[in-house]
């Protein structure tokens, strides 16, 4: 690493003479990769290109969160640290963090009072072990919405629905148009938060919390529980035809019209955007499925490995600082669709379902996210229950019940 | 070449002990030397590779079948939780698909490949015009990766774009065959791309045995009116045993091992229909978290292995010291 460093600085002192010696290059790996994300996350390696003396080298790892989670746990584990990552916050880096292997910001957030400026506060909360603060969110995602084609509903000569029951009961005249309903990627992680929005909007909050918060195995076998099962059944059926595989493949069947509706989270909305579409006009948005607006705060955070020299750690902590500076969260959110994590900034420019989110985090209606109440191990073996749940059909709601219990039930 | 070595030293085990007693050593038996030290220079220089192996191996096998009783997380932690996390391995629908996923793919892979591969081996061995030409067309496959050899079967294998498709537009409307999009089937859509790239490496093999037989047992056949199908299978099969050896140890390697095939023309979709164990326990120690459970994945696999292979170990080589 110091020799690496040392080698660019050399370069970068060749090509300018006037480049102060201890600028440095930071690595940060992100799996943002899709055509939105790629474009906001443009916007704070721009912003700490100009604003700073250091360079942003990116290291984006296409595939998703699961591809990407690994490969950075390992190379962190490994001895081979970037200088700063992408998680989402919560319990992900949770034991990289017990190990002392993250960069502790509680210095910095005390000297800039985060706990006064992140809101709601339970981000920050997220980002703090033992009282130190280890990361810095960046954004807020929220999985509670449905993604509608105002085309595909023209198309079927149907109106555009305002709730999940007037979705399913306008399915079959998108099905007699030959249009898909719902489509769905095959991921994993998308049949998992499929399912978590739809057990929010037909099963409420109160049922969530007692399931994923208090890991209460009875609410899980409950009649309410095997209603949302039903639902989710029913969900599985209207997405029968849909094969692709990456969201933002089934996020273009929505916006070409070729599906009536997508069941996933506001970052799909940055696609919208690249296509050039406008918010009430070729799509809608129905946060909380259109029956409970509720939207959970979890999203991204940065966490920033500890690497052993005091000019990394230096520019570590100054993009740390930039990337919750006021310019950046503003600039960054718009192009990915997301919602600021400070309250006191202007989106003069957000759309009509960004403002959507804004009110519904401002009325205070938010629930954890699923990655911050539940670990890695829990986390995947509900993925596991679920993308086979959704692509195999013979895969019962009853029996799906129960292996879902069994697993709240050996959660920590 | 293999088949000859072999099969010599197989008939006359003792002339080459006896040969070795008759050395130089015996005009000067007071000072024969300690066993330890004979051929010191070769046992220092092998050293580091028997350290190796025994440390790489031998270690980290251990290490890992006693890390498997412990309830470790993201990193290694010595708790002792006994056998909770084979019985949370059992109890897992996505381990038992994996299981069953992979003795399909094994018990199909194995067969066929032998088959398919002794049979091309067979017809190549016609003295047919152009041997060269389809030795290298049929074994070229072999120099494919498994992740290119799995993307491109997912594409020939894709309903929209692929074979199907090519059926359809040809006027056969009702054909269907979409094997990576079926549940029950997607398995069986594996073990075709894994057959075209690996059968060509065990056509290879097969001929080289073939060539190795000599042409007085076909002679010899021939004068006994013996047909050609008997000759191969009752007299030419058994001859070949050490090269049908050699291809079960490198299907059988192939078999654990599948996991990148998968990885890159289902990733273990749809739904978790064709997950098999490599992909398991990769999953849990790295996506997952969990080092205890994905320990003991691998433990069972290791488990798997060695339940075929000691019975095989002990026929192969116990039965000949008896011998």
């Amino acid at each position: 690493m110091n020799i690496k460093t040392s080698l660019m600085a050399a370069t970068m002192l060749g090509f300018a003479a006037a480049a102060p010696a201890n600028a440095v290059d930071l690595e940060v790996t992100h799996w943002w990769t899709s055509g939105g994300e790629a474009a906001a996350v443009a916007e704070i390696a721009n912003a700490f290109n100009e604003q700073t003396e250091h360079s942003w080298v990116d290291g984006a790892i296409a595939g998703s969160g699961g591809t990407a989670r690994p490969i950075v746990i390992s190379r962190i584990l490994g001895g081979d640290p970037m200088a700063a990552t992408q998680f989402n916050h919560g319990r992900q880096a949770e034991e990289l963090v017990e190990a002392g292997l993250m960069l502790d910001l509680t210095e910095l957030a005390e000297a800039e009072g985060w706990r006064d400026i992140v809101h709601p506060v339970s981000l920050l909360d997220s980002c703090t072990v033992d009282g130190r603060v280890y990361c810095v969110p960046i954004n807020i995602h929220s999985w509670q919405w449905i993604w509608l084609s105002h085309a595909a509903y023209e198309a079927a000569g149907v109106d555009v629905p305002s709730n999940w029951d007037e979705f399913v009961s306008a399915a079959p005249a998108l099905e007699a148009a030959d249009i898909i309903p719902l489509a769905m990627g095959q991921q994993p992680w998308q049949s998992n938060g499929a399912f978590g929005v739809i057990q929010i909007a037909i099963g409420g909050q109160d049922l969530w919390n007692s399931i994923n918060i208090d890991k209460d195995a009875d609410a899980a076998r409950s009649e309410q529980m095997a209603a949302v099962f039903q639902a989710a059944a029913n969900a599985r059926a209207l997405s029968a035809r849909s094969t692709v595989q990456d969201w933002n493949q089934a996020t273009a069947l929505v916006i070409n019209g070729q599906a009536g509706g997508q069941i996933m989270g506001d970052w799909a909305q940055g696609e919208f955007q690249v296509a050039g579409q406008t918010a009430g006009e070729d799509y809608s948005c129905l946060p909380g499925l259109g029956v409970n607006e509720v939207i959970s705060t979890g999203g991204d955070a940065f966490y920033f490995p500890v690497i052993d020299d005091p000019d990394v750690r230096e520019a570590q902590l100054e993009l740390a600082s930039l990337m919750l500076s006021r310019e950046v969260q503003v600039a960054f959110n718009l192009k990915k669709g997301s919602l600021p994590v400070r309250g006191d900034v202007d989106l003069e420019a957000a759309n009509d379902c960004m403002r959507k989110g804004l009110a519904i985090l401002e009325a205070g209606n938010i629930m954890l996210s699923g990655d911050q109440v539940l670990d890695a191990d829990t986390q995947t073996q509900l993925e596991d229950l679920f993308v086979e749940f959704w692509n195999d059909t013979s895969y019962s709601p009853e029996e799906a019940q129960e292996r879902y219990a069994q697993i709240i039930e050996q959660a920590r | 070449m293999a088949v000859d070595a072999s099969g010599a030293s197989g008939d006359v085990p003792t002339v080459g002990q006896g040969a070795r007693s008759n050395g130089p050593e015996n005009r000067a038996p007071a000072k024969r030397p300690f066993q330890l030290f004979r051929n010191l220079n070769a046992k220092i220089a092998s050293i580091p590779m028997v350290a190796t192996a025994l440390f790489v191996f031998v270690g980290c096998t251990l290490w890992t079948v006693v890390y498997s009783f412990t309830g470790s997380r993201m990193l290694p932690r010595f708790n002792f939780v006994g056998l909770d996390q084979y019985e949370r391995l059992w109890s897992t629908r996505r381990w038992l698909v994996s299981i069953e996923n992979l003795a399909i793919y094994g018990v199909c892979s194995l067969v066929f490949s032998l088959v398919i591969g002794f049979t091309l081996a067979a017809l190549l061995d016609q003295k047919i015009r152009f041997e060269n030409t389809f030795r290298t067309i049929i074994l070229y496959p072999f120099a494919l990766s498994f992740i290119v050899t799995g993307l491109v079967w997912q594409w020939i294998l894709n309903p929209e774009f692929g074979l199907q498709r090519t059926v359809r537009s040809w006027g056969f409307e009702s054909f269907t065959f979409d094997p990576l999009f079926t549940p029950s089937i997607v398995i069986y859509g594996i073990l075709i791309a894994a057959l075209w790239q690996g059968t060509g490496l065990i056509m290879v093999l097969m001929l080289a045995g073939l060539r190795g037989i000599d042409s007085s047992i076909w002679a010899a056949a021939r004068v006994d009116g013996i047909p050609k199908w008997k000759t191969y299978v009752f007299i030419i099969i058994p001859m070949m045993r050490p090269v049908f050896v050699t291809a079960l140890v490198l299907i059988a390697a192939g078999i654990i091992k599948v996991y990148d095939l998968v990885v890159a023309q289902t990733n273990g979709g749809p739904g978790i229909a064709s997950e098999v164990p490599a992909k398991y326990v990769i999953e849990t120690m790295f996506r997952a978290q969990n080092l205890g459970q994905g320990f003991a994945a691998s433990t069972m696999m290791l488990v798997t292995v060695l339940i075929i292979l000691i019975p095989w170990a002990y026929l192969e080589f116990g039965g000949k010291k008896r011998g």
